[in-house]
C-alpha cells in the first residue's frame, strides 16, 4: 500500500504516461480541508468494460505487464479515498483519453499524509518519451503552474542528477511561495 | 527560501556546468535506472529515488543518468534498481532501501564496486536441483 498522496499521484499519472498520452495534466488544489487531485490525459482511454475492470486489483491491461497480472494503483487509491470518506471518479473515453478525479478530507482521522511533492514532480517529468505534462498546483487563493516543457527548455534533457535537483529546488521554492 | 523563476533556473543550471567543467573531473557515466511501478513505489522507490539524488549531489559525482522505469517484473525485490557503467557488469539490485541506494552511489558509481548483498540474482541453472 502507498504512504502517501505523492506516491498515489506519482502511479497514477504514470497510467497516462504508459497509456501514450502527449498531455497529461495534474491539478492538485487544497484548502485546508480537502485535497482533490484531478490528472486528465489524452492517451489511449478506456471503454466501459475496460473501466470497471480498472478497479479489479486481479486485472491489468494485457501485455502491460510481463510477469504478473494484478493492477493495483487504481484499486489502492479507491480504498485511500474511501478510508478519508471522499470520493474517486474516472471518465474515460477510447481514443481520446480519462480523467481521474480523486477527493480526499484531509482531517480525517486515515488520510495519508501528503508527500513530498517536489520529488514526485520530478520523478515524473523525467519519465522516459515525448510527452507534455503540467502540474496545477493551487492552495487557497494562490496558485502555480510547472510544465515539462518549460523545465527542458531551462534545464535541458531531464535525466541527469543536476537538472532533477534543480527541478526539485525550482518547485520547492513555488511550493513554499505557496503557503508563505 | 525566495520564489525561483523559470530565468533563475536557467542561470543555476549554466552555474552548474561551469562548475562541474572547472572541477575537470572525470564524469562517471553511468546510468542508474529504479523501478517506478506500484509495487516499486509501494515498497519506497521513491525514497530511494530522492537518496539517490541526494548523494549524487553531496559528492559532486557528475554525468550520471538517472532514469526510471515501470515495473521490472520483480515485485518481490523492490524497490529494484538497475545500473550500468563500464568496466562494471550491468547490475540489478533488490530491496534497495535510502541507505542502500546511498551505498550504490558511493560504492558501485565512485568505486566501481558492487553491493554483493543486495545484487538480485538467481542460481544458475546448473546448480539447481530438479524441481526447483
Amino acid at each position: 500500500m502507498h504512504a502517501s498522496i505523492c506516491d498515489f499521484i506519482l502511479d497514477i499519472t504514470q497510467n497516462s504516461i504508459e497509456a501514450n498520452a502527449s498531455n497529461i495534466e495534474v491539478a492538485i488544489t487544497t484548502d485546508g480541508e480537502t485535497l482533490e487531485l484531478i490528472v486528465a490525459d489524452n492517451g489511449k482511454g478506456m471503454n466501459e468494460q475496460q473501466l470497471a475492470k480498472a478497479f479489479d486489483p486481479f486485472y491489468s491491461e494485457e501485455g502491460k505487464h510481463n510477469h504478473r497480472k494484478v493492477g493495483l494503483g487504481i484499486p489502492f487509491l479507491k480504498q485511500a479515498v474511501e478510508a478519508t470518506e471522499g470520493s474517486l471518479d474516472i471518465n474515460s473515453e477510447p481514443g481520446k483519453g480519462t480523467k481521474l478525479t480523486a477527493r480526499f478530507i484531509m482531517n480525517n482521522f486515515d488520510a495519508p499524509p501528503f508527500g513530498n511533492l517536489p520529488s514526485t514532480v520530478m520523478s515524473l517529468m523525467s519519465f522516459p518519451g515525448e510527452f507534455e505534462l503540467t502540474l496545477k498546483r493551487s492552495h487557497k487563493d494562490e496558485a502555480y503552474n510547472v510544465s515539462r516543457s518549460d523545465l527542458i527548455d531551462a534545464l535541458g534533457e531531464l535525466c541527469d542528477a543536476e537538472s532533477l535537483s534543480l527541478g526539485k529546488q525550482y518547485i520547492e521554492s513555488l511550493e513554499n511561495e505557496l503557503f508563505s | 527560501m525566495a520564489k525561483l523563476t523559470l530565468d533563475d533556473l536557467k542561470k543555476l543550471r549554466e552555474q552548474k556546468k561551469k562548475e562541474l567543467s572547472r572541477r575537470d573531473t572525470e564524469s562517471a557515466k553511468a546510468q542508474i535506472i529504479i523501478g517506478m511501478g506500484t509495487c516499486g513505489i509501494a515498497a519506497g522507490a521513491k525514497e530511494t529515488f530522492e537518496a539517490i539524488l541526494e548523494e549524487l549531489d553531496k559528492h559532486n559525482v557528475s554525468g550520471v543518468i538517472v532514469k526510471q522505469t515501470g515495473c521490472m517484473g520483480l515485485c518481490y525485490s523492490e524497490p529494484s534498481v538497475e545500473v550500468v557503467m563500464a568496466d562494471v557488469p550491468n547490475t540489478i539490485y533488490g530491496n534497495v532501501s535510502a541507505e542502500v541506494g546511498r551505498q550504490i552511489v558511493t560504492e558501485h558509481i565512485m568505486q566501481g564496486k558492487m553491493i554483493s548483498e543486495h545484487v538480485f540474482d538467481k542460481p544458475a541453472a546448473d546448480i539447481m536441483k530438479e524441481g526447483e
